[in-house]
């Protein structure tokens, strides 16, 4: 039990602080389309990402038809099935996951989070969207270009992605991809820019680090992780090009392709491996460090708790993000690089397990002793530490550089990294979406579809990711689009394979009530008010709901405190917003 | 309310799968059962914290759900509290990693008496070369691959001359002995990958990697490849079989040697100078 | 990848010894109250578009510590043959380093209100640095004639490459630079015309200082330095 011995002679009136310079928007286009307002564009990415979510989901029902059902659907080839897959992973990580966390709710969060009008840079955020944009657009016309887009993998290894034996590798559809990533890249260093600047600069009077919320922490240190991390894909991107367009040899050794000489030669196919997973080991706490954010302010305002160890989790948070930078050969465990670098990595990678473990403890403990309003979003956050707890641990498997050679490269990677940067963060983003949905429309969710949404999700994705561990146990390789006759893999497996196709496919559709109630309840749900989970955060706390361009009226916000002060003894109610100057002067009513 | 309940069942049915499935790893028939054990401590420890984790969420959530009334208790931190969780996390990871580096150790260092084996990938098909009697393999280059030449075996090595050349057939090993397999690729990246074995590794086109293993069960084995690998990936399969001494040599007679295979004219001349 | 390593750990370092003087070890809930009790704390006190500058230098440092990665990991492996570098090179060397000289004067004379010195400055800079592009182009060209092609040794393809990426952020940066001179034409000396300027001569410093570690890179004493190093150890 700690005592809080609040200073009253500190509290002085909100002064008034000088309004910035806003751009204001002249005519419809430039309001809703060409908008320079964090919040607009946070809705434009959120939008485009969850557009192009729906393709890679479609894609996943695709590839799950043929595994659950091979020899059914004749149009789904070995190509089809490989360009399936790499869209699939390539779309989820990069253009749906990374790009809502941070383009979306970092857009939307980060200025209402810390008491700023807007980004600091609002004609550069408002060009990193459409770069982002353009980047889509450019990923989407590999479907239709000659050929199809490529099926090298989301990992893109070389020499096979440049090559004739995949689809799309001598054709368009491995230049349309690395375009479009080298875009995403210039894109989102524009945003990213601004997400980093806007927290260090933009914070309003008394929003100090130690309290902001944990929110703000996960994107701004995922932001900062990000900037550095993009380049190493950006400079394997264009390595890549200048391989297969300028017949240079950077990745690219001598080899005989269905017999014949190519006039490569020297390169090194490891090295790509190096870079990539110098953004790719990172890019799986760009997913994660925002969503570990969110979550906590979402458990700590639905259990009227403030979050148990605050200073413990922001420590973790930077933690995680400098360790992520030296862990990612144990994507390379059995690459083929020099085995000493396992003892190395698989040390590094269990060390990081350390912090995140002492995360998980903290959201749990803050559920004890509170006072737990099972609202839509708690139960997606609970869900969340289910199925992240379980893929965290799964990684334990991976990590442990020899536990990872029988296992690397089988359904037990693919079930691990779906739990725990697929589902788990998804989860989030449901969770989020439902937090802040009122705040964004004004309106209410219907509740009734939220839980049908919740539970059918929830019990549904780990139906489908919990058994496809033993799937791998057993030995089945990843990137199989049938196992034929295989002597080690029992009947039982292909039984297991359909009831996981169709869980995945009861899932899929269940999507469509989130989005159905999404748009229903902008028109028919009830009016929310300002602040509906009495929540103390600053974004809740705007003049008018949805907050307009500005965000604050005439004066921002003066911070008092930190963004958890819930159920604190003594208070009038069970939460003191941040900009509350309580007990100085004005007690709440 | 509901969430409590399936939390407790989300753990009771995650225990109940994995005790009950039939889906396990294949009977091992190589020397690391060691990876089997560090495996199974994997999953005592991680498998606990699970079930501890989400049971006492489900308490969490059972017990301090919100009630008319109710209000939650403050606690900022408790530095006891997680440093001691720090602590036991700590040791538990540890107690993870050190069987795991130590199995390691010996993954990477091959016994002396190991008799080297290459694998060849390429797309999409395996082929082998064994060191002939002087049991050296002769050097090889991408550069020398022709019709005649499948796998690049540098005609001007003596070591070669007598390598055995398995292309485009079944691999056959014999029981007890422990392998290098040298891990050889002429177009893409692959991986030599049998589940009966565990052990698995990357084949990088330009340039030759291994691993070690001593075969301890007889019986064929299929040959699955483990890295993408192009449109063919899922059907490049082979199969190795391990054998006794005897059924071995026997099936060793039958095999060409490098020099036989490249001037099938003198393979009179050839078979005297054998031993 | 040690270069990228040691990089990280310098923005890693500044990122820690700048949160280490954010007060990380509070209790915040401790301490409810107005602002004025925590001061400092709030922003940086750098001008938030130098401090945006900062960050995006930050970012293509890393870029280029990546470029530097690749260049070593791939130098290692048996068939590097480094190219002979042009002579040219010195003559383009020394060009930059002038033309951000010449910014740094334009700096010196917007903080003095010198109009006329501003824009001699500025166009000086501007100039220069496009001569540097048309130097960069003539190693091209005497590399090419040689029989150095970019897709013939990786030594000189990471040649094209590097000058390449090098080449393509100083025209990015003219670009400002047009936009600022236009301003010193049309504005005079003013304090947002002043901020322009600095930028520019932030990014050119910066620039300028790439240039010289490709250079070093280029011409082979970063492995020299390495091979002392390695003897230094053993």
């Amino acid at each position: 039990m700690v005592d809080i011995t609040p200073r009253a002679a500190d509290a002085i009136a909100p002064a008034e602080v000088p309004d910035v310079e806003l751009y204001h928007p002249h005519s419809w286009w430039t309001t809703y389309v060409f908008s320079q307002d964090a919040k607009v564009i946070a809705i434009q990415y959120a939008g485009t990402a969850m557009a192009i979510g729906m393709v890679a989901l479609v894609l996943s029902w695709l590839m799950r038809l043929q595994l659950g059902f091979p020899g059914t659907f004749d149009f789904i080839t070995p190509e089809a099935y490989y360009q399936f897959v790499t869209m699939h992973g390539m779309i989820m990580v990069i253009y749906l996951l990374t790009a809502l966390f941070l383009g979306g709710f970092g857009n939307y969060l980060i200025p209402l989070m810390v008491g700023a009008r807007d980004m600091v840079f609002p004609y550069v955020n408002m060009l990193s969207y459409w770069i982002y944009l353009l980047a889509v657009l450019v990923l989407v016309a590999s479907f239709f270009a000659p050929g199809g887009p490529t099926g090298a993998g989301w990992t893109l290894y070389p020499p096979q992605a440049i090559l004739s034996g995949t689809p799309g590798g001598q054709q368009a559809g491995i230049l349309l991809m690395l375009a479009s990533l080298i875009l995403f890249i210039i894109g989102f260093t524009m945003g990213g820019l601004n997400y980093v600047v806007t927290v260090l600069q933009g914070r309003t009077r008394g929003m100090t680090l130690m309290r902001m919320p944990l929110t703000v922490w996960g994107i701004f240190t995922a932001t900062v992780m990000a900037l550095l991390a993009f380049p190493a894909l950006f400079v394997a991107c264009v390595m890549m090009l200048f391989d297969r367009l300028l017949g240079t040899s950077f990745f690219m050794p001598a080899l005989v392709e269905m017999g014949e000489q190519l006039s490569y030669g020297g390169g090194s196919p490891i090295l790509f491996q190096h870079l990539f997973w110098f953004f790719g080991h990172p890019e799986v706490y760009i997913v994660a460090l925002p969503a570990f954010g969110i979550v906590s302010d979402l458990i700590s305002t639905h259990a009227r708790k403030n979050i148990f160890g605050y200073r413990m989790m922001v420590w973790a948070i930077v933690g995680i993000g400098a360790l992520s930078f030296i862990v990612w050969a144990h994507h390379m465990y059995v690459s083929g690089m020099h085995p000493w670098f396992g003892f190395f990595f698989a040390t590094t990678t269990l060390i990081i397990a350390i912090p995140t473990a002492i995360k998980v403890y903290n959201w749990v403990l803050t559920l004890w002793r509170g006072d737990i309003h099972l609202t839509i979003p708690m139960l997606f956050a609970l869900a969340f530490i289910v199925t992240f707890v379980n893929g965290g641990l799964t990684g334990l498997f991976l990590g442990n550089v020899v536990v990872d050679v029988p296992l690397s490269d089988t359904m037990f990677v693919v079930a691990h990294f779906h739990m725990v940067m697929g589902v788990a963060p998804i989860m989030v983003v449901f969770g989020a979406i439902y937090h802040w949905y009122p705040k964004i429309t004004g309106r209410m969710f219907s509740e009734w579809m939220g839980q049908f949404h919740f539970w059918v999700t929830f019990v549904g994705a780990y139906a489908i990711f919990f058994p496809m561990h033993y799937v791998g146990l057993v030995g089945v390789p990843r990137r199989y689009p049938e196992l034929g006759e295989t002597a080690f893999i029992p009947d039982s497996v292909h039984t297991l394979n359909a009831f996981i196709t169709v869980a995945a496919l009861i899932v899929g559709f269940a999507q469509l009530v989130f989005l159905f109630n999404m748009l229903w309840s902008l028109r028919y749900g009830r009016d929310a008010g300002g602040n509906p989970w009495r929540a103390t955060s600053l974004e809740w706390q705007t003049p008018t709901t949805p907050p307009p361009h500005g965000n604050w009226g005439k004066q921002v916000p003066l911070v008092y405190r930190w963004a958890y002060d819930y159920s604190v003894p003594g208070a009038p109610q069970d939460f003191i917003a941040q900009n509350d100057p309580w007990p100085g002067k004005a007690a709440p009513a | 309310m509901a969430i409590a309940l399936v939390l407790v069942l989300v753990v009771v049915g995650s225990v109940l799968f994995h005790a009950l499935s039939p889906w396990w790893w294949t009977p091992i028939a190589s020397n690391w059962d060691y990876i089997d054990h560090t495996l199974v401590i994997t999953f005592w420890i991680t498998g606990v914290v699970f079930a501890a984790v989400v049971l006492f969420m489900a308490y969490c959530v059972w017990r301090f759900r919100h009630k008319e009334g109710s209000k939650a208790h403050y606690e900022p931190e408790s530095k006891r509290l997680e440093t001691w969780l720090t602590v036991v996390t700590g040791i538990g990871v540890a107690a993870m990693l050190a069987p795991g580096l130590y199995v390691w150790s010996q993954f990477i260092t091959v016994p002396d008496d190991a008799t080297d084996v290459e694998v060849i990938a390429q797309q999409w098909q395996w082929s082998y070369r064994l060191p002939g009697a002087d049991g050296k393999l002769g050097t090889s280059d991408s550069r020398l691959i022709s019709a005649e030449n499948p796998l690049g075996v540098n005609p001007e090595d003596p070591n070669g001359q007598d390598d055995v050349v398995v292309e485009a057939a079944d691999l056959h090993l014999p029981i007890g002995k422990p392998v290098k397999m040298l891990l050889r690729s002429i177009d893409v990246l692959h991986d030599f990958y049998v589940p009966e074995f565990r052990a698995k590794m990357d084949m990088i086109p330009g340039s030759v990697t291994y691993f070690w293993f001593t075969p301890t069960r007889t019986g064929s084995f299929e040959v699955l490849c483990a890295e993408l690998c192009g449109t063919g990936h899922g059907f490049m399969r082979g199969v190795v079989a391990v054998d006794t001494e005897q059924d071995y040599q026997a099936w060793l007679q039958e095999q060409s040697t490098f020099a036989q295979l490249t001037a099938p004219e003198k393979v009179g001349a050839a078979e005297m100078v054998q031993p | 990848m040690s270069v990228v390593i040691v990089f990280i750990l310098v923005i890693a370092g500044i990122s820690f010894w700048w949160l280490a003087q954010q007060r990380l070890m509070s209790k915040p809930w401790l301490e409810p109250g107005a602002a004025g009790v925590l001061p400092g704390l709030e922003s940086t006190g750098i001008p938030t578009a130098k401090l945006g500058l900062g960050v995006f230098l930050a970012v293509v440092g890393c870029l280029f510590a990546l470029f530097a990665s690749a260049y070593f990991m791939r130098m290692e492996l048996s068939d590097w043959r480094a190219p002979p570098i042009p002579g040219v090179l010195w003559l383009n060397t020394a060009i930059l380093i002038l033309s951000s000289v010449a910014l740094h004067v334009a700096v010196v004379a917007a903080r003095r209100g010198q109009r006329e010195m501003l824009r001699l400055a500025l166009v000086t800079g501007g100039l220069t640095a496009l001569a540097f592009l048309a130097g960069q182009l003539t190693a091209w060209r005497t590399l090419a004639d040689g029989g150095y092609f970019l897709a013939g040794n990786p030594a000189t393809s990471f040649f094209y490459l590097l000058t390449g990426m090098h080449a393509l952020h100083i025209v990015g940066g003219l670009v400002a630079l047009g936009w600022t001179t236009a301003g010193a034409w049309r504005e005079g000396a003013s304090a947002r015309l002043g901020q322009r300027v600095e930028l520019c001569a932030m990014y050119w410093h910066f620039l300028l200082l790439v240039w010289l570690a490709l250079l070093v890179l280029l011409a082979g004493w970063a492995n020299d330095f390495i091979d002392l190093c390695r003897q230094l150890l053993t």
